[in-house]
């Protein structure tokens, strides 16, 4: 068994309004070393596979298929054996 | 010909009563709900994916609803020619599920619009449209995520295409940033698939169809559709 850890950012080229916001919020408390906000999505889960290569398989392809919109969005992950 | 509309209901559509009232009530024909779990389209001519916020809009809007069990029905419908219109949320899901090119991004300003707009009718060479008999019609809005984004070789295939079927203006019809609510790229409020039987729109017209609420524009889209499916 795996734990895969997947994060999806938004590509720099696309605004991402959430970031916008919250460094509007840094500014107003005063956080005025702050610059280039984005937030991005962690998505854990297990994959319950024995072999490392069908694992990545599995992730990759949940990551095209689902988590991640290939229009605006890349995607990063890291794959390890659950003790 | 006798014509139906095919409401589908997921958990969170939140527009798909107004949708089968104006089918049924206004345009007095039939109607049926199709609930999201199902795979029957129950002989519809006409397919619409009705505003609301879908599974939550979690993960993004429309990206989970994209994989309902309806879904691969309304797809092979849409592949066969079928009619399928997708209303706010519906356009959302009809992104994510590539039937329609782009994706939406919050709107520019942050904030949930809700508001009527007016609309230029930009191609009136499609079943939707080529009964509307008004270069500019108003329509409400009301989103969160309406901000239409596409690359440039997708805006280019679109505007040579002719895809691009309603763009946000003023009353007079002028097109600039001024009258863009949500900062869509080219002001874009609704396309339709290169076939021409897939409609996406952010804007309401089942909102917009019982004189009763005081404007009535939505309707003269609903009965372009009509007039070319009895034609």
């Amino acid at each position: 068994m795996f734990k895969a850890k997947v994060i999806v950012k938004r590509r720099a080229a696309i605004l991402d309004p959430q970031g916008k916001a919250a460094e509007q919020g840094a500014k107003l408390l005063g956080f005025n070393n702050i610059s280039g906000t984005r937030i991005n999505k962690i998505i854990e889960f297990a994959v319950n596979l024995a072999d490392k290569e069908l694992a990545e398989k599995e992730v990759k392809e949940y990551c095209e298929k689902l988590l991640s919109n290939p229009n605006i969005e890349d995607f990063e992950y890291t794959l390890e054996e659950a003790k | 010909m006798k014509i139906k509309f095919g409401v589908v209901v997921f958990p969170g559509s939140n527009c798909d009563h107004d949708a089968f009232y104006v089918a049924k009530k206004i345009l007095e024909k039939d109607a049926e709900f199709l609930w999201h779990k199902d795979t029957d389209l129950k002989n519809s001519d006409v397919i619409i994916l009705p505003g609301g916020f879908s599974y939550g809009d979690y993960l993004r809007t429309g990206a989970i609803a994209r994989f309902s069990p309806i879904m691969e029905s309304v797809i092979a419908f849409a592949e066969k020619g079928g009619i399928v219109i997708g209303i706010c949320n519906g356009f959302q899901i009809l992104l994510e599920a590539e039937l329609l090119p782009g994706v939406m991004l919050m709107n520019k300003n942050l904030k949930f619009i809700c508001k009527d707009v007016f609309l230029s009718v930009e191609n009136k060479k499609t079943i939707f449209t080529s009964n509307i008999d008004k270069d500019v019609i108003k329509i409400p809005i009301a989103h969160a995520e309406g901000n239409y984004f596409a690359d440039e070789k997708v805006l280019d295939e679109l505007v040579k295409n002719n895809q691009i079927v309603f763009k946000y203006c003023s009353s007079k019809g002028v097109i600039d940033d001024k009258n863009n609510p949500n900062g869509s790229k080219m002001n874009i409020a609704g396309i339709i698939n290169k076939k021409g039987n897939v409609l996406g729109m952010m804007p309401h017209p089942e909102r917009c169809c019982d004189p009763v609420l005081g404007k009535t524009d939505g309707v003269l889209f609903f009965k372009s559709i009509i007039k070319n499916l009895t034609k």
